[in-house]
């Protein structure tokens, strides 16, 4: 692994998780010097944590844990040429006069160091929501813990967060968490969702709840954590009748109700947010609105497989590179989405280029039915077989079907009850 | 029989119905690669599953090594292996890809290393 060893980059990268070192990798390989800056002090991210197996299968072909995939995303672009700033904070980023872009790092081993890029990817990834956030009554006593936190506590540093325990939300990690606890030893009594439908993947379902009998609350929610001192159990109460509610006993609670883009620099910089993702809102080269700065990964918005956020975080890789190159492009088109869909990214395009557009779904249902329309035309339908909001929806459209200068707007429309 | 599934061998999760013809042989559908096949079959006789776990190295700054089976292991042997292995400890360095622990009970199934540590 190189390390930093210059103070000029044509691009820096804000974060070596999945997303930053596949974009690194690309623009590297092209031979654009890049800096990889990250707070750890390993390559990889939240990857390096997730010690589970599911990763891999769409851009490695195999299935591998959260380690492997991220040390070989890191030989990738180790190998290319990317150097890195380890133990590096970023915790200033500033446009210059020039148009280029000063980034102030702090670290224990240099202290600061003021690094120029002519290009910033942003891919800081998510925090997590936690009980803070969603405001639960009760006392605060120890116990509480977010999933991913736990998840670090268990697998990077040793230790078991409490005996029995009950977790808030069903999110893949909180679904993971449950059956890494139950094989700690750690009896996982139930878990807690405020949806009518789970909000993690149906496989984690499987086998992380069904295969140790875990019991899912679907349309309940988490009324009061009790315990002076350390968590001594939670109530909880059906959405349909709260005078309804019961006590679980239990010694730690685990927070997975979702991620929230860590976009403060973006922010910094005057990026335009999207509010409804959380992260930057992007034309189709992953562009933000301050020109130079690209996005890819959790912190655009949240994906539910690595695979999705590597290969997006190519497809921006490819547009830097071209920015790089000193070529420009037209003018964008606005994305509409109706309701049934919380949002699609990039939220404009160029027309006459083939373009990726990613969805969220917020409606459960079998065989829906995707369709784009412009200029008062539906030009693409797609039929989707299973449409959950744990699932992004993703699809290429060519160019010569998306030449039109009007707003495009997808629309989702529900099939069979799921 | 019949019986619905969800498919775990990876993250599309395709639903999958498994029926018994009169031979008591499997036929399953609903599968979008040839890994659907295999997992119903299998988990409709002995249902088998990949473990992932840590194991402790000793080292100050690596405290534990990520391990993994290199195929799926008998899902009622796994309480078994777990306390095994948070018994052994890893000698580092360690390779990625690295055999922790050969043939597990004769199985045939290995566990390894998920990341390489260095000593």
């Amino acid at each position: 692994m190189k390390m930093m060893s210059k103070e000029f980059y044509d691009v820096a990268v804000i974060g070596a998780g999945a997303a930053g070192l596949a974009a690194a990798a690309e623009t590297a390989a092209a031979g654009f010097n890049t800096l990889v800056i990250d707070r750890q002090d390993r390559a990889g991210g939240i990857l390096r944590q997730c010690i589970h197996n599911g990763f891999g299968l769409h851009c490695f072909k195999e299935e591998l844990t959260g380690p492997e995939y991220a040390e070989r995303a890191a030989e990738k672009a180790i190998a290319a040429g990317a150097e890195f700033a380890l133990c590096s904070t970023v915790t200033d980023l500033k446009k210059r006069d020039d148009g280029t872009f000063e980034l102030v790092l702090r670290s224990k081993e240099y202290g600061t160091k003021n690094i120029v890029a002519k290009t910033v990817i942003l891919a800081m990834g998510c925090r997590e929501r936690n009980r803070g956030n969603l405001a639960i009554p009760g006392t605060r006593p120890a116990g509480v813990f977010t999933a991913g936190a736990a998840q670090k506590l268990l697998n990077c540093e040793g230790f078991l967060p409490g005996k029995t325990a009950v977790i808030v939300g069903s999110g893949d990690i909180g679904l993971i968490m449950a059956r890494r606890l139950q094989w700690c030893g750690i009896k996982v009594k139930a878990v807690v969702e405020i949806m009518p439908h789970p909000s993690g993947l149906t496989r984690n379902i499987v086998q992380c709840l069904h295969d140790f009998n875990i019991p899912l609350y679907l349309s309940h929610s988490v009324t009061r954590i009790c315990g002076k001192d350390r968590v001594d159990g939670v109530d909880v109460a059906p959405l349909s009748d709260p005078e309804n509610s019961f006590h679980i006993d239990c010694d730690t609670v685990l927070f997975s109700t979702g991620l929230i883009p860590e976009m403060e620099l973006g922010k910094m910089i005057g990026v335009e947010i999207d509010p409804s993702t959380g992260g930057a809102k992007v034309n189709a080269n992953y562009e933000t609105s301050v020109p130079g700065v690209f996005s890819a990964g959790n912190v655009l918005h949240v994906h539910d497989l690595v695979d999705f956020v590597s290969e997006e975080s190519v497809r921006m890789a490819k547009k830097v590179i071209r920015h790089l190159n000193g070529e420009k492009d037209g003018e964008t088109v606005k994305v509409c989405v109706n309701e049934k869909l919380k949002y699609a990214v990039p939220s404009t395009f160029f027309p006459g280029r083939d373009t990726v557009f990613a969805f969220r779904p917020l409606v459960v249902t079998n065989n829906g039915t995707l369709t784009a329309e412009q200029d008062g035309n539906v030009i693409w339908k797609k039929k989707i077989p299973f449409v959950r909001p744990a699932e992004m929806i993703c699809f290429e459209l060519k160019g010569d079907l998306i030449n039109g200068k009007g707003e495009l707007t997808f629309r989702l429309e529900e099939g069979e009850k799921a | 029989m019949k019986k619905e599934l969800i498919c775990i061998s990876c993250p599309q999760g395709c639903h999958l119905t498994a029926e018994q013809d009169n031979t008591g042989a499997w036929l399953v559908s609903g599968n979008k690669c040839p890994r659907g096949k295999v997992y119903a079959e299998q988990e409709m006789t002995a249902p088998r599953r990949t473990v992932t776990a840590v194991i402790a190295t000793g080292s100050a700054k690596q405290p534990f090594l990520a391990v993994r089976t290199d195929n799926t292991y008998p899902k009622e042997a796994i309480p078994a292996l777990l306390n095994k292995l948070y018994t052994m400890k890893a000698e580092l360095p360690v390779k990625r890809g690295d055999v922790i622990w050969e043939n597990v009970e004769g199985s045939g199934v290995n566990v390894i290393a998920s990341e390489s540590l260095d000593a």
